[in-house]
């Protein structure tokens, strides 16, 4: 295990936050409004790990359990994830898998936790929580896969170097098809415009902010805290596929960290030009992403 | 190369979108782009041999694909006064899985032709096929005439970019002559369309059956 | 020469559009068909020399389907001129729904007619595949407005899927063009022109797996255009609304066309040595078109689409000639001779029917024979024709088919003839002879008191040709079926 591979996992834990306030920064500038401070979600997290939290009676240890297993399984995802070109923590073959798995397992707890209320209304958002991500997640898959497939590795740590590396001289077509499916499965697996909209509070719109009420306190910072890394290690994945290794480890690092924000920026653009999809058309584009996907490994194998 | 290869992918991404669009204006504009794209293939594809015979092909082609047909057809959706497809018979995201394994198809079928040594792009010959079963599909699929149109130009889409990658000995006569034929079929099918309008206040083809045994 | 065949009537049909005077188009027209027949005819004595380089030229086939074309057309453009006074009065009651249509204005009608016969001359003059395919798809658009000359909803209908299962199918034959092409393009070599007889002669430099491609697409889009079930979807509807003479038109002409598109894939096929392959695929399309024919003619309520059918069936049979190699070739070349002249007198004598009863229902016409002795005398005939009794030409080819498969030693193929081919009997028999006879409503006697000679001269003229060619194959015509035949079996 050499030292770097602690970089981006250190990176995530401390940073990750961030980029939710980036997103609102750029919102707020599209707005004409200053916008909370960079730094809010910090001290939103500050203020929610000191107060209690209220249980309701009907609610049984699967609720309480619920955030602490979410967040378990993000942190654990955060290990497999590079960082440009530094390596994971973690890394075996087929490694993408499992990262596709945490982030399903940390799902699965969220949805369970809100079934576990047993308000209709959590209920609801639980369905299309999972209906969405059903679709979002073989979109994932395919991506990843052709990825590896062009790399011809199957571990994320270097099969997202490689591809940067060299792949985009003859196959830029393809690793765009790819980017783009990506892009769309980042908005869709962490609630943002044009699946969900993170600001709303319309009771027939939400989709993840309605399966998360009922939480408070401590359990709620780690749904927040969670919810902030995923984003981060998606947009690792995208990063990742662009930046290519320097040789120099300082350069590389601010490369990389240019591209997260980079990539935050886009989706506050993304939120702040478009409008929400009908619910009716979110399947839509996720099949779509889950197409161009499939149409980059076809176009791929060529 | 790449070049080719870039206009390739938009095909298929334009196939794809017109599978799981709708709106019948904006499935017009991305045949229209479909086209001008396509235009630009034979200048393209044979760099090496730029000749006053692609570049009248493609201006030709431009012209007809991107311009004229697209009026036409924001005419008929204009006069008919529809601006979506109606429940198609095959929804859209069946339609875009559909998508995605007809192009599976494709390119299996290529696999088992041999393909000339000349051809400027591999993603030629799967692609085009790709066009001409996404366009087959989508006028056994839809009920609005003008769709079905739709679904007849990408077909012709289709093999006009496989006879212009892989054919390229065909003369310049007959591929006039097919773009008039293309340019009078529809025509005479927007024609069609205006009757249809007329004669039955909408122009949903389903409803197209009187005719039968 | 063969340019002229092809200007006369283009420029004519051009003509057609700018001309004010009804009675002076109707006289183009028919000094048009005129013009036609007589090149024709001098193409019989001297083989016209080839134009274009080579692209255009007339072969035996092409002679054969041209003469069937320009002659059916000139005796069609009587009937259409008679045709087109009558029905000249604007509003028009629908017989079947009882709503008022209009018609096409009359130029279009004549224009395009005239386009029509241009593009088919076109068809058949044409040695190159893309231009033949160019052409081929020409004569569907021109005889579009034809289907669509009774403005009523029925009638778009019919254009509407013809336009479109016709346009889908011939972009395949088109996709089957380049496939030809790659064909001929040895992998390391430059290619050679996509001419019939440049094909012919380098037939062992085409690249095999592109031909079978090219062979089965050509199959499906020229299939469509001639009718083979199960491509046949757009014929009886487009038979049955448009005008009777279009009908007879379309069935005598344009199947043909189509035919001989796929004559030509199967020459070339034969040269490559891939003859038995293609004779796989017509023996196939043949017997399923056959089927289908015999099915859809079992209690048929609507005459038009009963010889609608026919066709698919006489198409069938002549597929399946094809089909049996060089014996049943020959055959299959004399079947559509013989059923275009007999279908197209059917559907003219259709037409006298629909103009007289008002209805296209089977059960609601009756005792054609005392209401229109004439028209009545030549529809049995027509029928007895069409089934293929003798003296009539089609018991000749019909059998000449039999023979083939008798002789291959087919023995399924000839009892799925013969069944179907007794089933068509029977079907038809109850359809014609319930028509022909009994006693006729008062309104059919009365409404139009005799038939007119533009009515009954055509079907008759043809109805003696079809007789004509049941008693003796004419010597000239003999050697072009000959040698045509020549062409698609195996060499010895």
């Amino acid at each position: 295990m050499k030292p770097e591979s602690f970089i981006p996992l250190l990176l995530a834990l401390m940073l990750s936050p961030l980029l939710p306030g980036v997103i609102n920064r750029t919102k707020a500038l599209f707005a004409g409004r200053r916008g909370p401070p960079l730094l809010q979600i910090y001290f939103d997290l500050w203020k929610l790990l000191h107060k209690g939290a209220v249980y309701s009676r009907t609610t049984t240890w699967i609720f309480r359990a619920g955030p602490m297993l979410g967040l378990a399984a993000v942190l654990t995802a955060a290990m497999l994830v590079p960082l440009g070109n530094f390596p994971a923590l973690i890394a075996f073959p087929a490694d993408f898998l499992l990262f596709a798995g945490l982030l399903g397992l940390m799902r699965f707890f969220t949805v369970l936790a809100a079934l576990d209320t047993g308000s209709s209304f959590e209920g609801m958002g639980a369905s299309r929580e999972v209906f969405f991500s059903a679709l979002a997640e073989p979109a994932l898959l395919v991506a990843l896969a052709t990825l590896a497939r062009q790399a011809g590795s199957y571990s994320l740590s270097t099969l997202l170097g490689q591809v940067a590396g060299g792949h985009w001289l003859h196959l830029g077509p393809v690793l765009a098809l790819v980017m783009i499916a990506l892009m769309i499965v980042l908005l869709a697996e962490n609630a943002r415009i044009p699946v969900d909209d993170p600001n709303t509070h319309l009771e027939l719109t939400m989709i993840h902010e309605v399966m998360v009420l009922d939480h408070g306190g401590p359990d709620f910072a780690f749904i927040v805290y969670g919810a902030a890394l995923k984003l981060w290690l998606l947009a690792a994945l995208v990063v990742g596929m662009v930046v290519p290794a320097t040789g120099a480890p300082g350069l590389d690092l601010a490369l990389v960290m240019g591209g997260m924000f980079a990539v935050a920026v886009v989706v506050g653009v993304v939120e702040s030009v478009m409008a929400r999809l009908r619910l009716a058309m979110v399947p839509q584009l996720l099949v779509g992403a889950g197409a161009l996907a499939a149409a980059a490994f076809l176009l791929g194998l060529k | 190369m790449n070049n080719t290869n870039i206009i390739l992918v938009l095909v298929v991404l334009t196939n794809l979108k017109l599978l799981g669009s709708s709106r019948l204006g904006a499935s017009i504009r991305v045949v229209a782009m479909q086209g001008v794209v396509l235009g630009l293939l034979p200048i393209l594809a044979h760099t090496n041999e730029l000749s006053v015979r692609f570049a009248v092909l493609a201006a030709g082609t431009i012209a007809l694909k991107g311009i004229v047909f697209p009026w036409f057809l924001f005419r008929a959706v204009w006069e008919a006064e529809v601006t979506r497809e109606v429940e198609p018979y095959v929804g859209y995201v069946t339609s875009l899985l559909a998508g995605v394994l007809i192009l599976a198809v494709s390119f299996w079928m290529c696999e088992r032709l041999p393909m000339p040594e000349t051809l400027a792009s591999s993603w030629l010959a799967p692609v085009a096929f790709f066009s001409i079963f996404a366009g087959l599909f989508l006028i056994v699929s839809r009920k609005r005439a003008v769709s079905q149109v739709l679904g007849f130009l990408v077909l012709e889409n289709g093999v006009y970019a496989f006879g212009v990658g892989l054919a390229p000995h065909t003369s310049l006569l007959v591929e006039a002559g097919v773009l008039l034929d293309v340019f009078v079929a529809v025509f005479v099918m927007g024609i069609t369309i205006f009757h249809i309008n007329r004669e039955f206040d909408h122009i949903e083809t389903n409803r197209l059956n009187t005719l039968k045994d | 020469m063969i340019l002229l065949l092809f200007i006369i009537p283009a420029l004519a049909g051009l003509a057609a559009f700018a001309l004010r005077s009804p009675a002076v188009r109707r006289g183009l027209l028919i000094g048009t068909a005129l013009v036609h027949a007589a090149l024709t005819a001098i193409c019989w004595q001297t083989t016209p020399s080839p134009a274009l380089g080579g692209w255009l030229a007339l072969d035996a086939a092409g002679l054969l389907f041209l003469s069937i074309t320009s002659g059916l057309f000139l005796v069609a453009s009587f009937y259409a001129a008679g045709y087109l006074g009558q029905q000249a009065n604007k509003h028009i009651t629908d017989a079947e729904e009882g709503m008022l249509f209009d018609n096409a204005p009359e130029a279009v009608f004549i224009g395009c007619l005239l386009l029509f016969l241009a593009t088919m001359t076109l068809v058949t003059v044409s040695q190159h595949f893309g231009l033949l395919w160019v052409a081929v798809e020409a004569t569907t658009l021109a005889s579009a407005p034809l289907i669509y000359f009774h403005r009523h909803h029925r009638s778009l209908e019919a254009t509407w899927k013809y336009l479109l299962v016709c346009s889908v199918g011939i972009a395949l034959a088109l996709l089957a063009c380049f496939f030809l092409g790659v064909a001929a393009t040895p992998p390391n070599g430059e290619g050679f022109p996509l001419v019939l007889s440049d094909l012919v002669a380098k037939a062992q430099q085409l690249q095999t797996p592109w031909l079978k491609a090219a062979c089965l697409l050509f199959f499906v889009g020229y299939g469509t255009k001639m009718g083979l079930a199960p491509l046949h979807t757009w014929l009886p509807d487009a038979h049955s609304e448009a005008p009777s003479v279009v009908s007879a038109l379309l069935s005598g002409a344009v199947l043909n066309c189509a035919f001989l598109g796929l004559v030509r894939v199967q020459q070339v096929c034969v040269a490559a040595g891939l003859g038995a392959f293609g004779r796989d695929v017509w023996l196939l399309l043949g017997l399923v078109s056959l089927v289908v024919g015999a099915v859809f003619i079992i209690g048929q309520t609507d005459y038009k689409r009963l010889l609608a059918y026919s066709s698919v069936e006489n198409m069938g049979i002549i597929a399946l000639g094809v089909g049996l190699g060089s014996a049943g070739a020959f055959g299959a070349m004399l079947h559509a001779v013989n059923h275009s002249l007999a279908k197209a007198m059917l559907f003219l004598l259709s037409g006298n029917i629909l103009a007289r009863y008002q209805t296209k229902n089977i059960a609601q016409v009756r005792g054609l024979l005392s209401a229109a002795p004439v028209t009545g005398v030549l529809w049995v005939a027509g029928f007895l024709a069409i089934t293929g009794t003798p003296p009539f030409g089609l018991f000749l080819s019909k059998f000449t088919i039999l023979k083939a498969a008798i002789d291959g030693g087919r023995t399924w193929i000839v009892v799925m003839f013969l069944v179907a081919v007794g089933v068509i009997f029977i079907g038809m028999t109850t359809a014609f002879f319930g028509m022909a006879q009994g006693v006729p409503d008062k309104g059919a006697s009365k409404l139009a008191n005799r038939d007119r000679w533009w009515q009954i001269a055509p079907p008759a003229v043809l109805g003696l040709l079809v007789l004509w060619l049941g008693l003796a194959i004419p010597g000239p015509l003999n050697n072009v079926l000959r040698q045509i035949a020549a062409t698609l079996g195996d060499a010895p």
